[in-house]
Order: C-alpha cells, then structure tokens, then sequence
C-alpha cells in the first residue's frame, strides 16, 4: 500500500507538544475536539430550529389565537401575542434553513466525518488540522451572522429557505428582504466556504491516510459515506455560492442576471433580461445533492450501527458502496424534478423525471440491504440500534412518496402542498436526525469516555418515533387535499376548514416530540460529567476507533498506528470464538478473507 | 379551551417522561446505567418494536378512516381522470412496498432480538437476492416513468388551437387578474412598463398601440366555459407566483419577465360539481365546523362565519410575501352560453380606460 508508508513514517513522530487552553479548546486543530465543537453548535442550533417550527406549528392549529409565548419570544412581531404574517414566514425560512444546513449538513456531517475519519482509517489527525479548524470557525461565524439576522429591525429572511428571487431581491417585496436578507447570504457564503474546506480535508484524508492494509475496499460504510458525501458537496455547493454572489449583485449593485420586468409598489424597475428561472437552476444544483449530503452520513452510520449491532456483517458491502455512488452520481442530474412546474420546458420534465426515478433503484437496495442485514441477527437493541432501525423504517415511508413527487406529471397537482412537507421531513429531515442521534449514541463513549444512560434513550427514541410518524404521516393527507404550503393561516378558505383538526393533530404531536428531544438534551450533558465510565469498545466493535485508548490525545494512538488485515464486518465469523474480529487482528493460519 | 387542554396535556406527558424516567431509575438502583443493552433490554425493546408495526399500521388504518375523504378532490378536467389513475396506480405500488417493508423491518428486529447464548448467522453476502431486489424495482419504476412520461407529454404540450379560449392569469402581490382575449381571442402584448398608462387604468399593461389588445377584456372573477379547452398564459408583475387550481389538476408558476402557459378542459360546472355527493358530503361537514366555530364567535360578540358553498379555487402557490395566504381568485365553470351572456356585459380595454 502507497498510502500506508506516509503513515509508516509519521508513525515516528512524537504527539506530546504543550497545549494551552486556548490552543486545546478554543481553536483547537485535534479532529476529536472539532467533531465535538461541530456538535454542540449544531446541537445548540439545532433546538433553535426545532424550538422555531413549534412556535409556527402552534399558529397553523391555532390560527391567530393569542399566543403568551409569542409575545415573550417574538416581541413587537407577535402584537398581544398573535403572530405577524412576516413573521411567520421569517420563522418557516430560518427553520427550513438552520435544520438542512446548520443542523443535518454541519451538525451531522462536520461532527461524524471530523470524529470517524481518522479514527476509523487510522491516521493521526486530519490531513490538515489547521484548515480543519478554519473550516469551523467559519462555520461558527455563519452561525452567528445567521442568529444576528434575528435581531434586524425588519426581522430575517422570510422568502422560504430556497431564497427565490425576485421576492428575496426586492426590500420591496417582502421586510424580510432588506438586512434580514443581506445576513443571510453573506451567512451561507461564509457556511459554503466552510464546508468547502471541510470537504477538501475529508477526500485528502480519506485518499492519503488510510493506515497500512486500509484498502477502498476495506473501508466502513461510514468512510464511504463521509467520502462520497465531501466529493458531492464539493461538486455543488460551488453552485449555490455563484448563485448567492449573483443574488447579492442583483441586490445591491444593480445587475439583473435574476429579475426583469418588474413593478412594485407603483414604480416599473430598471431590471431587464435576467430569470429567476436561472435562480432556480442554480439553487436546486445544490439543492438537490444537498439532500443527499444530508443523508448520506446518515446512512453511513446506520450501515455501521446496524452491523455492530446486529453483530452480523452489512449485508452486500459491495452493493451499498455501489449504491452509494450511483446515488452521489444520479443526486447531480436530477434538480429539475424541483422545477416541473417552473416554465421551464415541459421536455425537461420528462428528462428529469426519467432520472430521479432511476434514484429510487440504488435506494431500495439499500433499504433491502439493510433489512437483510437484521435477519438472523442477534441484535442489540441499545438506543443506537433503535435509532438506526427508525431511520430505516422512515428512509423507507418517506422515499416511497418520491416516487409520487418524481413523477412530473403527479407533481402538478402536490407541488409545494404540504404533501412535499411531508415527505421531505420524513425522508431527508427525520432519517438524517434519526442518523444524528443514533451516532451520537453510538459514539458518545468515544467522544467523552463516558456512556449516556440507557433508559432515557429509550424513552426518547419511542416518543420521537410515534411523534414523527403523528406528525408527518397525516401531513400527507392535507397535501394531497390540496393544501399549500407557507400559509400563515388556513381560515381564509373555508374549502379547508375540515382539515383544520388534522392541523390540531399534527401540532399536538409536534409539542410532544420537541419535549422529547428535551429529555435528550438532559441525557446528553448530564452524561457528558457523570455518565458511567466507559470500557476501550463498548459495543465490541470491529472499527479501528475502539483499539485508540479512552483518553483524549493529539495523535490518537500511542506507538504505533494500528494496521489493517481485514474488512470492518467479520461478526459472527464461523471458526472463532468471539463474535467480532477487529480489524487490526491478522487472519488465523488457514482463514480466508472474505470475498465481499 | 383546547390550548389549554393541550398545554395541560403537554405538561402530563412531561411529568410522566420524568416519572417514568425515576421509576426506571430506582427500580435497578445497583447498576449505573450503561448504554449497553441486556437481555432483558433486548426483550423489551423487541417487543417494542414489534407494537410499533401494530401502531404504524393502526395509524395508516385510522388516518384513512378518519380523513380519507380528503385526498385528491374530485377532478373537474379532463385530463384530471388520466391524472388520478396515475396517483391511484402509484399510490397502490407505494403501499404495497411499504406494508411488506415495514412489516419485513420490524418483525426482524423482534424476532431476532439478542440473547447471550445466541451467535447471528454469518451472511454477507448473495449476489442472486441483490439481482432481484435491483431488476424489480426496476422494472416498476420503467413502467411507472413510462405510464407518467405519457400522461405528461398529454397535459403538458400546449397545441395553439383555434377552437380553445385565451385567458391570461396576472398575478401580483396579492391577488390575480384574468384578461381574455376579447372578440378576436387573441391577447394583446403587455409589458409592465404600460401600467401607469391611463393614470393606473391599465390593470396588466396592455400596449394600447397593439389593435389585438384594445377588445381584450380583465375581470377579477374567472368564468370558463364548460367542455372547451382553455389555453392560460400565465404573468407576474412583481415576484414569483404559483396559479394553483387544485380541482383541475393544474399549476404552473407565473414569473415575472417570462409567460408560462398551461391548457385544460373543464368538464363539470360549478353547478354540477355542487350536486355531486361527495362534494355535497364535503361541504355538509365544514358547514357544521363552522356552525361550531361561531358559537365561539358569537360569544365573543363577534359576527357568526357565512355558511360555505362549494366554489373552485385558484390559489397562489409560491411563497409571495405578507398576504401569501390570502391570494385567491374564485373560478366559475359555467355552460358556453351562460359564458358567453357574462363576457357580453364585461368591459372592453378600450371601454374602460376611456
């Protein structure tokens, strides 16, 4: 192995430099303690977020009723407590925004691919710490500018988290498009930057530092997951960056490359020539492989939770690294099926509707996969493994009505309905949390040598399950009766007013799980200090992770770096007594390496 | 009173997360929790799972009961059949993949739960199931594009056709106009740089130069006659909007600098969409929700809500600002002549900027 000599060497090198404080907890360049710096950023963004969507989801069960909290909260935009209109798209913009980006695509992705790694590919440290370590702090400067945009005197944005000009390009259009908006493209540049030199760092590690006997082909699903996962951002999110420049070039200079032909409160404006049909181009190629930089980490860490605990190998290695890159190939052809009904030509629909079902094939192999990868296990059933079973059960419900979305012709008429709400919360929003949580227990004894306790994981799995299904699932209902999205309030159409308890359903289930996801919190930090000791590897895991000792140090292993003789998934292996073979153990004398 | 209820509600689950959290505490008081699950965690948690397949199932069930009614409204268009035997045929696909799937996933993750005695069975790997599982999908998926990609080709190619009426949708913040084409059903150019013309008469910016637009005729009421196809061009003046008309099967975004189109054919009136019993079952029930909401009004000394009757809806569909949820326009199908007796007594342009 090439790779393995750049190891070999650096094998030498002593990893006891002097830390300070600063230098260790503040701007530190330790992979380990930025994976936890990207966590609870993104777990603090994260409640946010979810404590945004239960404020609006109070006003679409009861609309303009006098909300206390509102006034509290909200202030001048909540007058005797009933919620503003502007407001109320500000909040639905800033959650949709905080979840998919601050959230699933840093949260999640910045604190899994900077722990894993090099922990699981068995290298000191990223390939540079010091961009590592840029690379969050200007994730910690978006967060900021995007939270200072709360507190503008017109408030955030408020155009939906897509931006769409011309109603994100015009202060005259909407309040949230004055300041509100200059934040928040100026925020998700710094972001891009960010997850850029993320990104950069994960494919050169993955590339070049993979310990001796680390082949491709012996990687856990988790590194390929992480890997394809940065090779796809890298590919699109320079797309939404040209997008947001053009956006702010429009905004504040003058140009017209997304407007034209444009009266607004009662003056024609110069703009001429541009689309915000080009916009949406340039959105949704992000956007759409955005959603699979959202998942895919996810299900790289159930492929790893569920074999673990299983204690069975992944069901078709092969066939899940197959299927993530066909996945990673096709998210890039596929933005149109955002676009159906944008104007663009309909001959287009048909090709994009030809592409995006054809996602759905590597997809169902991998829930497949994993559902072949339970049977005849001898699963443990810790909170981890339940997250990851909910995360395939709701992969599962939630792609299955893409197939409806996909369809260019079945999009008519659910297009932007609740329907898409629906859907997409249950597919990319609650699987990817559902990742999130599951790695967050499955790798919390390695991330703070301590384990979260077992029974309030339970209970907050079983009540973010139900919940998540009590609110999504009739979700789809008031989609397919034809109910848009973004409206502040449904009263206006009496045509509505049988779905209003269905709203009351949602919102009532909505409250319960957000309490759940308190009992987490108290999990979390309350085992952070006192939470039992852990062993070396709890979960009698194959991975390279387990062998690094319990203790934080730069360099993560002591001597030398441990080498590689065999895939991640010998569980259960005929011919031994144990029932997990790391993957530094040599095979026996006469052991055939599997032919995965 | 339900905010109260609920919130009284939302406290109980609360307390008895935290109550149940303490009985599970004290109740194993030796051992400090680990994460690590026992036998006895597997049993539980497996049985669990094997309730919440019983709860999936029993919500699907119960949300069909409850607001089956819902779903897709009856369709008033004629490719609006085409249209629901598609979701139908699709939807009966998702649902068996989804009942098996699930039922597949959490009996597993019952059945296998883990003992201390028990080894899993090594499997890694069959390239004969992985064959299956990527040809079927497959194949349904190549049927369901191609059933899909020739209902699309069907709607969504607008031919220019003598016989099928011109209607322009204008969407601006917030409400829409319709303009019909007038005596020649051929729609005059616009452009907004004609709207402050006429001292603010010009309500879409028709170019009064062109003779096409002088007999075009604007309305804030869509009337449409029954059984003919109607060609919509679609305009905004300012940001993005959507013409939604959930009844006809029929969106298509308005953009500003841009005129999208999208054409169908009404086939039931207003006045017979009204007889049909699902509609008459539909408006029956939001009639006594709202007989219920104003009793509530009316204690508060407010005015009682206007009993309902079935109107099709254009709605805005694409985030527009404040008033969003307020842009609607009321569409009327009506027989041809009915239509035509309106449109007779409709200003013209040239009348009315006069």
């Amino acid at each position: 192995m090439s790779t393995g000599s750049i190891n070999a060497k650096e094998e030498e090198h002593a990893h006891h430099h002097k830390e300070t404080f600063i230098t260790k907890y503040v701007f530190s360049q330790d992979h380990k303690m930025i994976a936890k710096q990207y966590l609870i950023t993104g777990l603090f963004m994260g409640f946010i977020g979810i404590a945004m969507s239960l404020l609006f989801r109070l006003q679409l069960a009861w609309p303009e009723k006098p909300f206390g909290i509102f006034e509290i909260l909200l202030g001048k935009w909540a007058p005797d407590g009933v919620m503003d209109p502007n407001v109320y798209l500000a909040l639905v913009t800033i959650h949709g925004t905080i979840m998919v980006f601050f959230v699933l695509t840093a949260g999640l992705s910045g604190t899994f691919s900077n722990l894993l790694i090099p922990l699981q590919i068995g290298a000191r440290d990223m390939a540079s710490g010091f961009l590592n370590m840029v690379s969050f702090w200007l994730f910690f400067v978006s967060c900021t500018l995007m939270l200072s945009s709360l507190f503008v005197e017109a408030g955030p944005a408020a155009a939906g988290w897509t931006v769409y000009p011309p109603l994100s390009a015009l202060p005259q259009a909407q309040p949230g498009s004055g300041t509100g908006m200059t934040l928040w493209l100026v925020s998700m540049a710094i972001f891009i930057a960010s997850s850029l030199l993320g990104s950069l760092n994960y494919v050169v590690t993955v590339i070049n530092l993979r310990t001796k006997g680390m082949t491709m082909t012996r990687l856990p699903l988790t590194i390929w997951a992480f890997f394809v996962t940065a090779i796809i951002g890298i590919v699109s999110f320079p797309v939404l960056l040209s997008a947001a420049l053009l956006l702010i070039m429009d905004r504040s200079f003058g140009t017209s490359f997304f407007l034209s032909d444009i009266f607004i409160q009662g003056e024609v404006l110069h703009y001429q020539g541009g689309s915000p049909v080009l916009y949406e181009h340039l959105f949704w190629f992000l956007g759409h492989p955005e959603v699979y930089i959202v998942l895919l980490p996810a299900l790289g860490i159930t492929s790893e939770v569920l074999a673990t605990n299983a204690r069975k190998p992944i069901f078709g290695y092969r066939a899940m690294i197959a299927s993530i890159l066909a996945i990673a190939f096709l998210s890039t052809i596929v933005w149109g099926h955002h676009m159906f009904i944008s104007g663009m030509n309909p001959f287009l629909g048909s090709v994009f509707t030809f592409t995006t079902l054809l996602i759905a094939i590597p997809s169902a192999v991998k829930a497949f996969n994993y559902i072949t990868t339970l049977w005849k296990g001898n699963l443990q059933l810790n909170p981890a493994m339940l997250f990851s079973i909910g995360l395939v059960s709701t992969f599962i419900s939630g792609g299955l009505t893409g197939i409806i979305l996909g369809d260019s012709t079945l999009d008519i008429n659910v297009h932007d309905t609740y329907f898409v709400v629906a859907h997409f919360h249950l597919v990319m929003g609650i699987s990817a949390l559902y990742g999130l949580f599951a790695g967050v227990y499955h790798w919390f004894p390695k991330m703070f040598g301590r384990m979260m306790n077992k029974n309030l994981g339970y209970i907050h799995f079983w009540v973010t399950a139900i919940c998540a299904y009590g609110v999504f699932f009739p979700m789809h209902f008031i989609g397919m009766a034809g109910l848009p999205r973004r409206y502040y309030t449904n009263t206006n159409f009496p045509y509505f007013d049988d779905l209003a308890n269905i709203n009351v359903v949602i919102t009532v289930f909505a409250l319960i799980a957000g309490a759940a996801q308190i009992v987490f919190l108290y999990n979390f930090i309350h085992s952070m200090f006192y939470g039992k000791e852990t062993e070396q590897n709890p979960w009698q895991s194959n991975t390279l992770e387990w062998t690094a000792p319990i203790e934080h140090f730069h360099g993560n292993w002591h001597g030398k770096i441990p080498h590689v003789h065999r895939w991640a998934y010998d569980y259960s292996k005929p011919g031994h007594d144990e029932d997990f073979i790391p993957q530094n153990i040599p095979l026996k004398e006469g052991e055939e390496e599997l032919q995965h | 009173m339900t905010i109260f209820l609920t919130l009284i509600l939302l406290i109980l689950v609360t307390v008895s997360i935290w109550q149940v959290t303490k009985i599970l505490e004290l109740s194993q008081p030796k051992v400090q929790s680990s994460q690590i699950a026992d036998d006895s965690d597997n049993q539980t948690q497996g049985k669990l799972m094997f309730a919440f397949l019983i709860f999936v199932y029993g919500l699907t069930i119960f949300s069909f009961w409850m607001w089956g009614d819902v779903l897709l409204p009856n369709a008033a268009s004629e490719h609006g059949s085409e249209y629901d035997n598609l979701m139908w045929a699709t939807f009966s696909v998702i649902f068996f993949v989804q009942t098996i799937t699930q039922a597949l996933l959490h009996y597993f993750s019952y059945k296998y739960r883990g003992e201390k005695s028990r080894k899993a069975f090594f499997y890694a790997d069959n390239d004969v199931l992985e064959a299956i599982w990527t040809i079927i999908p497959t194949i349904v998926l190549a049927v369901l594009i191609l059933f899909g990609l020739y209902t699309w080709n069907d709607v969504m190619f607008v031919e220019e056709n003598e016989d099928a009426l011109m209607v322009e949708l204008y969407a601006q913040q917030f409400n829409w106009k319709a303009r019909y084409g007038g005596e020649d059903n051929v729609l005059g150019d616009a452009n907004v740089r004609f709207l402050q013309d006429f001292d603010g008469k010009n309500l879409v910016g028709i170019d009064a130069t062109d003779p096409n637009g002088l007999d075009d005729i604007i309305v804030q009421e869509l009337h449409l006659p029954v059984g003919k196809e109607i060609i919509f061009k679609m305009r905004s003046q300012d940001v993005l909007h959507s013409a939604y008309m959930p009844h006809f099967r029929a969106q298509m975004n308005c953009v500003p600098g841009m005129i999208t189109e999208f054409a169908f054919t009404p086939i039931r009136t207003t006045e017979q969409m009204r007889m049909d019993p699902d509609i008459i079952s539909k408006v029956r029930k939001i009639n006594e929700i709202r007989k219920v909401n104003s009793v509530e009004l009316i204690a508060n000394g407010e005015e009682a809500l206007e009993p309902y009757i079935f109107d099709y809806l254009l709605l805005c569909n694409k985030v527009c600002g404040a008033s969003h949820y307020n842009m609607q326009m009321k569409i009327i199908v009506e027989t041809e002549q009915e239509f035509n007796k309106w449109i007779k007594n409709q200003q013209t342009f040239a009348q009315f900027v006069q």
